[in-house]
């Protein structure tokens, strides 16, 4: 699936929980919960994602040419948003994260659940998770 | 709204004047415990903004027609108004500011910035608003003066020893708050005035916190400058007030240059207004300054004794009911306690119970408070942070635990 549908797929579940927003951010806690687990080792200043409130670790491999993330965070609805970009980005070609533009976030009404403050944080997560794909395109290259 | 007998004459009409209260989110009735950020407005204070703007419109110690007759003596009787809320001597003690920030501000530049020589010290707690830092810190810098920190014991209240020890002839300001925003405590602020004074230091108080639910009296106190918000005590946004001593105000140099503050003007030599309009440069926000009066009506109408036993209950009740929820950490316990409370609770971060309770209608506070030294204080994070005002009742108190108690369940 591209990142365009998957988009799209998030966007479809979010519509259908659109009039209720305790439902959107318990489904979104959900969602956080069946995160891949995060290694513990790896929860220090070099995985932390700057530019967030709220704690957010990340890292990213390099799996045959598609690029795989691991993350988590230490509050249950930030950790549910990051496993929205997760499920975006995660096993898609270096070259295709780096094209693509995330426009999920306002189509689901996002800024309900986080306030429209904490965004930053949220575009910080996307820049981080490009930066990520930038490194591991330019080592496929050498 | 169910009301329960102990509170059922006063609040429930107390309530009536506030319309905000009376809407529903996502379904649910609105229950707003964020007053410590800012309180909601009676009906006489948003009725005067749109009747001064329907009405009386206009600049004001300036024009010699009736509207500005009109809007200049409204706008004064707001200051003699709250000269009489906090006793000061006249009303020429009382300026107009934006709020507390602009009246700190406004002493950290003209007090500090005129006393202040290299190596001098002014002293502030750890508890205080970043609005009493970040002033101070500015200049200080500017003036090679060195800024000095009070201690505070577990329970969040200032260890009056070393404050004393801290306390020498190179003391020039103290500036403390007098109701803690995230902690709640009451500060012995009349003790630390009178030692200060012993000492030859002068004293600003930040009571943005206290105008709210305590009688101010800066005679008794005798602070040499007061600073507070009409946002924070049920006015509106974007005025606030600076008290300080006539002598004072009268040896300070002007904070900002404008209309207004001066009485001749030339390209040589311009001279100052008296006080206070020597520290009013620029058209004021002369509506809010007139809904304040307002708010101070509406403050004294129903007592400050009144509110502050109200609260009083409603904060026993609250404290008693969160003890009861395991992992239920406080921070700030102190004695002397306003209708504050922040706590964490084990294995939740706050962030989450604040976006779940707004999913549940219910309006609280997370984060560091502006009190990020404090944080570190006490080694967290941020802290939850629920505060009350007079037209909260027990039942909000009793739906706001009960909601809290099954997040907790569902987020443990
Ligand atoms: C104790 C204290 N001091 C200062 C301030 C700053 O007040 P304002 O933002 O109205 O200038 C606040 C408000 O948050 C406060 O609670």
């Amino acid at each position: 699936m591209s990142i365009k549908m998957r988009q799209e797929e998030i966007i479809g579940e979010f519509k259908l929980l659109e009039s209720d927003l305790e439902m959107s951010i318990n489904y979104l806690i959900e969602l956080g919960d069946q995160l891949t687990p995060f290694p513990e080792n790896k929860k220090t200043d070099d995985f932390i994602v700057k530019g967030c409130q709220s704690k957010v670790w990340m890292f990213a491999e390099d799996k045959n040419q598609n690029v795989v993330y691991n993350a988590d965070s230490n509050t249950v609805v930030t950790k549910g948003l990051v496993s929205l970009l997760v499920r975006v980005f995660s096993g898609h070609k270096a070259e295709e994260i780096l094209n693509e533009e995330i426009y999920f976030p306002e189509k689901i009404g996002m800024s309900r659940f986080i306030g429209s403050q904490r965004s930053n944080g949220f575009s910080a997560m996307v820049k981080q998770m490009k930066l990520y794909a930038l490194a591991i395109n330019i080592k496929e290259k050498k | 709204m169910k009301l329960s007998i102990k509170d059922q004459v006063d609040v429930s009409s107390i309530r009536k004047q506030f319309p905000v209260l009376e809407q529903s989110i996502n379904g649910k009735p609105l229950i707003y415990l964020d007053n410590a950020a800012t309180t909601q407005k009676p009906l006489a204070v948003i009725n005067e903004i749109n009747r001064y703007y329907t009405e009386d419109n206009s600049n004001i110690h300036r024009g010699m027609h009736a509207l500005a007759e009109r809007a200049t003596a409204a706008y004064e009787n707001t200051r003699k108004s709250v000269a009489r809320f906090i006793n000061a001597n006249e009303s020429e003690e009382i300026i107009f500011t934006k709020g507390t920030t602009d009246s700190i501000n406004l002493v950290a530049h003209s007090l500090g910035g005129s006393i202040l020589k290299p190596g001098d010290e002014v002293l502030i707690s750890c508890m205080e608003h970043h609005s009493n830092i970040v002033p101070w810190q500015i200049i200080c810098k500017q003036a090679k003066a060195v800024l000095k920190i009070i201690p505070i014991n577990k329970r969040g209240e200032i260890l009056i020893e070393e404050f004393l020890n801290l306390l020498s002839e190179r003391t020039k300001i103290i500036s403390v708050v007098h109701i803690s925003n995230t902690l709640g405590t009451v500060n012995p602020v009349k003790r630390i005035i009178s030692e200060a004074h012993k000492r030859g230091a002068k004293v600003l108080i930040d009571g943005a916190q206290a105008t709210p639910h305590h009688k101010i009296d800066v005679k008794s106190l005798n602070c040499d400058f007061y600073a507070f918000s009409g946002h924070k005590m049920y006015g509106p946004t974007g005025v606030g007030v600076l008290y300080g001593k006539r002598t004072l105000l009268e040896a300070l140099p002007p904070y900002q240059g404008g209309g207004e503050m001066i009485k001749d003007v030339s390209f040589t030599q311009t001279s100052y207004n008296e006080i206070p309009y020597k520290f009013e440069a620029g058209t004021p926000n002369i509506a809010g300054v007139i809904g304040l009066n307002r708010a101070i009506e509406f403050i004294e109408s129903i007592g400050l004794n009144q509110i502050r036993n109200h609260e009083k209950e409603i904060l026993l009740r609250a404290t008693t009911q969160l003890s009861e929820i395991t992992g239920f950490q406080p921070m700030g316990t102190a004695l002397e306690k306003a209708s504050v409370i922040s706590f964490n609770i084990e294995g939740v971060h706050p962030f989450d119970l604040g976006i779940l309770l707004d999913a549940k209608s219910i309006a609280i506070r997370t984060g560091h408070h502006c009190t990020q030294p404090l944080m570190e204080r006490f080694n967290v994070e941020g802290t939850a942070r629920v505060s009350f005002a007079i037209y909260n009742t027990f039942e909000e108190v009793d739906q706001f635990v009960w909601t809290l108690c099954d997040l907790v369940k569902k987020l443990r």
